[in-house]
């Protein structure tokens, strides 16, 4: 090959792979916005999730579930949902531990404590914010909202720069060791659009967890936001969760 | 001045290049291809294509009806099969050497039902270290069907929320069984006997009628026959707190 031939060619080649990939892409993409394979229809729903705090009895089941159904690392500091236990003290001093890096029962009984004023779980995951933070700063557009009000990761064009991990204001995001890319609660999508419920709410043994669809006006989720006192998590932040919080202490942040 | 022969051929493929590269960015190639939308797109097709581990409460009925049943009625009946034996779609699309596993260590128990203070209350909770140290849970409890060693005795056992509510509320005197009839059976095995609601405008009437006589007349009266409408009163008005008067 000369140098004529080779400036040819590689002058030929850019415009002929660039047009090929854009338009096989552009074909994918058209095909699996309609997505009539599956029949399922992400316009028509926007997922949610109420948690009862009251019916929290931090077992860590949850966290097992998600674990086994999402593949996350088994090391006991990668969560994409968690448990936290506040302790609230008479003199107004509130601690929060989360109980899922060590989980089992006690091995000693704690003893009583009468400074202790209240105590109590509180499940936290992703809080699939309607304006989520995390998608605004990826720079390379990996983790984006669907549709159905979900927010995914996807791990073929994350680059593992960690800026949404810093962005997240509920801490929901970890980078996942054997990816090295960023990683977070789905609402388990395959699930959900499959009919199922996450592994999470389908485990929760004691329905302190509901999944549903805030578009339905007849839904176990709409009932529940209805019926309960409703708070999200930092709503100052204008991310508008769609976790959805009941009998929600104030001392939770 | 003429500049040299190799700077101008230089210049050209420069030029050139410069050239083409422009116009691939920003007419060859299109929007489309500079939008992480495809691969967006693309993206939420392989999350929906991944294969569930839990196969959900609904397919372990079909086969075992009898555990299904018995559970249903007891306490356990809002917990999924595959809480206590792990994730099971494998088994459930028909595989036979994926064997659900069976619980049998108190540590696993244990997990809701050691004694935490966080715990909310009324929650059924053990010392792990006065009960029955080292003995198996199921030895002496059916964990589809467990059952209490006494039957509660007063509603708040259970209804916590409802009962610190209500002895907040105007409604604190008034004990549970003027409203709801309940049956003995919904103590021992609370969804197979469900408690009564009021279903008539008379049983509130009974004190908030305007022509209700008696002690127990409340202040809070209205004309049964213009308030309301066709609504039984604990439609709009929640009993156990009650609006206060206005």
């Amino acid at each position: 090959m000369n140098k004529r031939e080779f400036l040819t060619d590689a002058v030929l080649f850019f415009p002929a792979a660039g047009l090929l990939e854009a338009l096989a892409l552009e074909a994918q993409g058209k095909e699996l916005s309609a997505d009539t394979a599956t029949g399922y229809d992400p316009t028509l729903h926007w997922y949610g999730m109420g948690i009862d705090v009251d019916k929290c009895i931090g077992c860590n089941r949850c966290v097992e579930a998600c674990k086994a159904e999402n593949d996350v690392p088994d090391e006991p500091y990668y969560f994409r949902t968690w448990i936290e236990r506040y302790t609230v003290r008479r003199d107004g001093k509130t601690t929060v531990e989360c109980i899922s890096t060590k989980p089992g029962p006690a091995k000693q009984a704690e003893p009583e404590d009468p400074s202790v004023v209240r105590t109590f779980f509180v499940p936290k995951l992703c809080n699939q914010c309607a304006h989520p933070p995390c998608v605004q700063v990826c720079p390379v557009g990996a983790t984006f909202q669907t549709k159905d009000g979900v927010v995914l990761v996807n791990e073929k064009t994350c680059i593992g720069c960690r800026y949404c991990i810093q962005a997240c204001p509920y801490g929901a995001r970890y980078l996942n060791p054997r990816t090295r890319t960023a990683d977070k609660c789905t609402f388990c999508y395959h699930r959900v659009t499959k009919g199922l419920q996450p592994a999470c709410v389908e485990v929760c043994p004691t329905e302190a967890r509901i999944f549903g669809d805030l578009n339905k006006l007849s839904d176990r989720l709409v009932r529940f936001q209805r019926a309960n006192d409703i708070s999200v998590l930092k709503p100052d932040l204008n991310t508008d969760p769609k976790v959805r919080y009941a009998q929600l202490d104030g001392e939770v942040r | 001045m003429k500049l040299p022969e190799q700077v101008v051929r230089l210049g050209t493929v420069i030029l050139a290049l410069l050239v083409i590269v422009l116009s691939l960015r920003f007419f060859i190639l299109p929007a489309s291809f500079f939008s992480a939308q495809p691969h967006q797109a693309e993206k939420v097709v392989r999350e929906m294509a991944k294969p569930p581990h839990y196969a959900g409460a609904a397919s372990c009925r079909e086969c075992h009806a009898e555990q299904f049943t018995a559970q249903s009625a007891g306490y356990h009946r809002n917990i999924a099969c595959e809480n206590c034996h792990g994730p099971s779609a494998q088994h459930a699309a028909g595989d036979k050497s994926a064997v659900p596993r069976v619980q049998k260590d108190r540590e696993f128990c244990l997990a809701c039902h050691a004694y935490n203070r966080s715990r909310p209350n009324g929650f059924p909770q053990v010392d792990p270290q006065e009960h029955n140290t080292r003995k198996q849970c199921i030895r002496c409890h059916d964990a589809h069907d467990p059952v209490p060693p006494e039957t509660p005795k007063d509603c708040g056992g259970c209804h916590g929320r409802i009962a610190r509510t209500k002895a907040l509320s105007a409604h604190a005197l008034l004990p549970c069984a003027d409203c709801h009839k309940v049956d003995e059976q919904h103590m021992l095995h609370p969804r197979s006997a469900l408690p009564t609601k009021p279903d008539s405008r008379e049983s509130c009437g009974r004190c908030h009628a305007a022509s209700a006589t008696g002690p127990d007349v409340s202040k809070a009266t209205v004309d049964l026959a213009s308030h309301g409408g066709k609504y039984v009163c604990w439609e709009c008005h929640y009993a156990h707190l009650p609006e206060g008067p206005k």
